[in-house]
């Protein structure tokens, strides 16, 4: 059966604040989908929305094709993993687990062989008559997410799930998380305000900005061709140059900028004249521009060495401090600190996109 | 002699408790603890720590202990005029135990029938008075611990307090104006046609229910919000998400996560009620025998106050055993009450 959830022009308002406006999209089933956006942005919102805790001001919320106005969160396929986990303290690691099973009036029996399935599936085998608080912050996740999938959601929905640990096992749990939706099958939708869990992790990526969802896309089309200015500057680093259109042609757009003139690639077709921003990644900025299609006049201030790669930081002709990153063995192009130089990039490199709010800002 | 020896004994027994737990704790202390941790005196300096000690120590003997000894010692003797206490007619005896069993300081014919079934009956409904006040309160403690926006709560605790600012034996004596047979209650359900002639609430005993379950509702209505109040709402939120209808959400989530709470209220509201003597006294129908009015008869019709202390003693342990047995049977340390 398909589990497909479908968002039609959903808005969410708490009294005359719009939380949610207008989000459409449709989630397929078996993805594994992110909302990534700043904290506030309306994130947690919409998966209580999904999960029935808060109903729609307007539009609907879909899952499987049916309308869930009216359905509450005990009876929609949806099962939430909550920022805090919220397992039940009181209750062995066994009991957390069979939570769901009870209620749907499961023998003792069968609970208990479903408890080591579980057990086994989120590698805890043998820990069920363990209390809550003598778990480690992630066998606390694991034991969270087998809670959940115990009652067979057919879509699991979680809100952060991994801000409470520490980096490493941030990064091991990505892994594992994924591993798991793999095994199981079912509709993951993630959220969260980290953009390396939801580039690593997601099939699908929906960007979200103050209630809105800015764009829909996997993770390369995110990174390589972000639809928003928003969106462009908050996932991965950018480098930002405001100018004014000065010609279109093509697939390109020229920007006069206050670090000269610029060429870029403009898919939302800028037209001479208009405000727009040209981006260009760090990675795609080199030293010894003279000969580029791009160049920049510019000195190094500062270099950060964060092993296989470092970040050089340098002051240009605007405001704000451009950043290239150098890998390894080009570390030797670097020129010494407060020396002018002029760096360039490729047209191809450079994204022009229509003038708008930074994410940083 | 033996009773001096006695007499002794049982004043000085308190002080040699209070000495063995002491000693108790500071081993405890020294064992578990950091053995350089300063003591008492080092860490609030001998003035603040005399006073403590001298402070809590006078309240706690002249207040609580010395009284309740007096009493106990009390109970042990046979009723004497004043001239004759310490005088050669006095000494130590269990006939005024006797004679609430017996009714009588010295026949074993016939059980002192009156005197035992108001005590079961005063221990019974103290139980039900716990166990109405319970329920009456805790959908509203629920209510304004998870779900009230802070402006309504503010109002409700207001609404809850203020009629306690009125007097007890005044809001004993309003409610028997209410409940009287031609009381506004019964003035209405007349009116209304609902019933032919009024109802003796008095006498059916219950405006007393009532009255006991209003005069300790906030002893049961705060510490069942307090404990309610610091569960988790992601936790009810997560039994509803995995698919928990309400009524057991409450009986397996909020529960046994407000135990401590339950049976810090339900004690203070049982040992209350048991004790209470205003509203038996004023709304208690002509035919009602709470146990604590006999009590106060004891000492002031009877003038018999060794027996009135020997009856106040048996409802104090009575209610003590009492309440420590159901908090084992729910399994709730005395320390969790306190929290
Ligand atoms: N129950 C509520 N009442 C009023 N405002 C709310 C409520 N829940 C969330 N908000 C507001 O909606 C916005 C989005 O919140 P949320 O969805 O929790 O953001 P996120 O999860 O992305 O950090 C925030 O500005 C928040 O203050
Ligand atoms: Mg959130």
């Amino acid at each position: 059966m398909s589990a497909d959830v479908e968002l039609n022009h959903v808005s969410v308002k708490f009294g005359a604040f719009v939380a949610v406006r207008d989000a459409s999209l449709t989630i397929r089933n078996g993805e594994f989908f992110s909302f990534l956006g700043p904290s506030g942005c309306g994130k947690t919102t919409i998966l209580r929305t999904i999960s029935g805790f808060l109903e729609p001001s307007t539009g609907a919320v879909r899952i499987g094709g049916k309308d869930m106005r009216g359905i509450g969160p005990n009876k929609r396929p949806t099962a939430l993993i909550f920022q805090n986990l919220a397992l039940f303290p009181l209750m062995t690691v066994a009991e957390n687990i069979a939570y769901g099973l009870r209620i749907r009036g499961m023998g003792a029996d069968e609970r208990r062989r479903r408890v080591d399935q579980f057990l086994d599936l989120i590698a805890l085998p043998g820990l069920g008559e363990k209390r809550i608080d003598e778990l480690s912050g992630g066998q606390k996740q694991r034991v969270a997410i087998a809670r959940a999938l115990a009652v067979e959601p057919q879509v699991l929905l979680l809100d952060e799930p991994l801000s409470a640990l520490d980096l490493k096992l941030r990064q091991h749990m990505r892994s594992e998380l994924r591993a798991i939706q793999r095994r199981v099958g079912l509709t993951f939708i993630y959220i969260t305000h980290d953009q390396g869990e939801a580039l690593t992790m997601s099939d699908r990526i929906a960007v979200m900005n103050a209630g809105v969802i800015e764009q829909v896309g996997d993770s390369a089309a995110i990174y390589d061709d972000p639809a928003t200015v928003f969106v462009a500057s908050f996932v991965g680093e950018n480098n930002p140059f405001r100018g004014t259109v000065v010609a279109a042609e093509g697939e390109h757009a020229a920007l006069d900028t206050p670090a000269g003139r610029l060429v870029g690639r403009n898919p939302r077709g800028a037209k001479a004249g208009d405000e727009a921003i040209l981006f260009v990644r760090p990675d795609a900025l080199a030293f010894d521009g003279h000969g580029a299609e791009n160049s920049i006049e510019a000195a190094v201030q500062s270099v950060a060495f964060e092993g296989s790669v470092s970040h050089v930081y340098l002051k240009g002709p605007t405001k704000r401090d451009i950043v290239m990153t150098v890998g390894r063995g080009d570390g030797a192009g670097v020129p010494g600190q407060g020396q002018a130089t002029r760096i360039g990039f490729a047209r191809a490199a450079g994204l022009v996109l229509p003038a708008g709010r930074l994410a940083s800002d | 002699m033996i009773e001096s020896v006695v007499k002794t004994l049982l004043y000085v027994a308190p002080f040699v408790v209070i000495a063995t737990f002491w000693v108790m704790a500071v081993r405890e202390r020294r064992a578990a603890g950091d053995p350089t941790a300063r003591g008492f005196f080092e860490r609030n300096g001998w003035v603040v720590a005399s006073y403590l000690l001298i402070a809590v120590g006078l309240w706690a003997v002249v207040m609580v202990v010395l009284p309740q000894l007096t009493m106990v010692d009390f109970s042990f003797h046979p009723k004497l005029p004043p001239k004759d206490y310490g005088g050669p007619k006095d000494h130590y005896t269990l006939e005024n135990y006797h004679y609430f069993i017996f009714g009588s300081t010295t026949e074993r014919e016939s059980l002192n029938i009156i005197h035992l079934r108001a005590f079961g009956l005063t221990i019974l409904a103290s139980v039900g008075v716990t166990i109405f006040t319970f329920f009456f309160c805790y959908p509203i403690a629920y209510y304004m611990a998870q779900v009230a926006p802070p402006a309504r709560l503010r109002l409700i605790m207001l609404m809850l307090i203020v009629p306690f600012w009125v007097n007890e034996i005044l809001r004993a004596f309003a409610l028997r104006i209410l409940f009287g047979t031609s009381g506004l209650i019964n003035n209405v359900l007349v009116a209304l046609g609902l019933v032919g002639e009024p109802i003796d609430f008095l006498g059916l005993d219950i405006g007393m229910y009532t009255g006991l379950a209003y005069a300790y509702l906030l002893l049961m209505m705060f510490p069942l919000y307090n404990a309610i109040e610091s569960l988790d709402k992601n936790q009810i939120e997560a039994a509803r998400d995995l698919g928990a209808p309400w009524w057991h959400i409450h009986a397996f989530v909020v529960l046994p996560f407000a135990k401590p709470g339950v049976a810090s209220g339900c004690t203070m509201v049982f040992m209350l009620s048991a004790g209470a003597l205003a509203a038996p006294q004023i709304l208690g129908g002509p035919n009602s025998l709470w146990f604590t009015p006999i009590v106060y008869d004891r000492f002031y019709q009877a003038f018999n106050w060794p027996q009135g202390s020997a009856y106040a003693l048996i409802l104090l342990l009575t209610c003590i055993a009492f309440v420590m047995a159901v908090l084992r049977v729910f399994k709730v340390s005395l320390g969790e009450i306190t929290r």
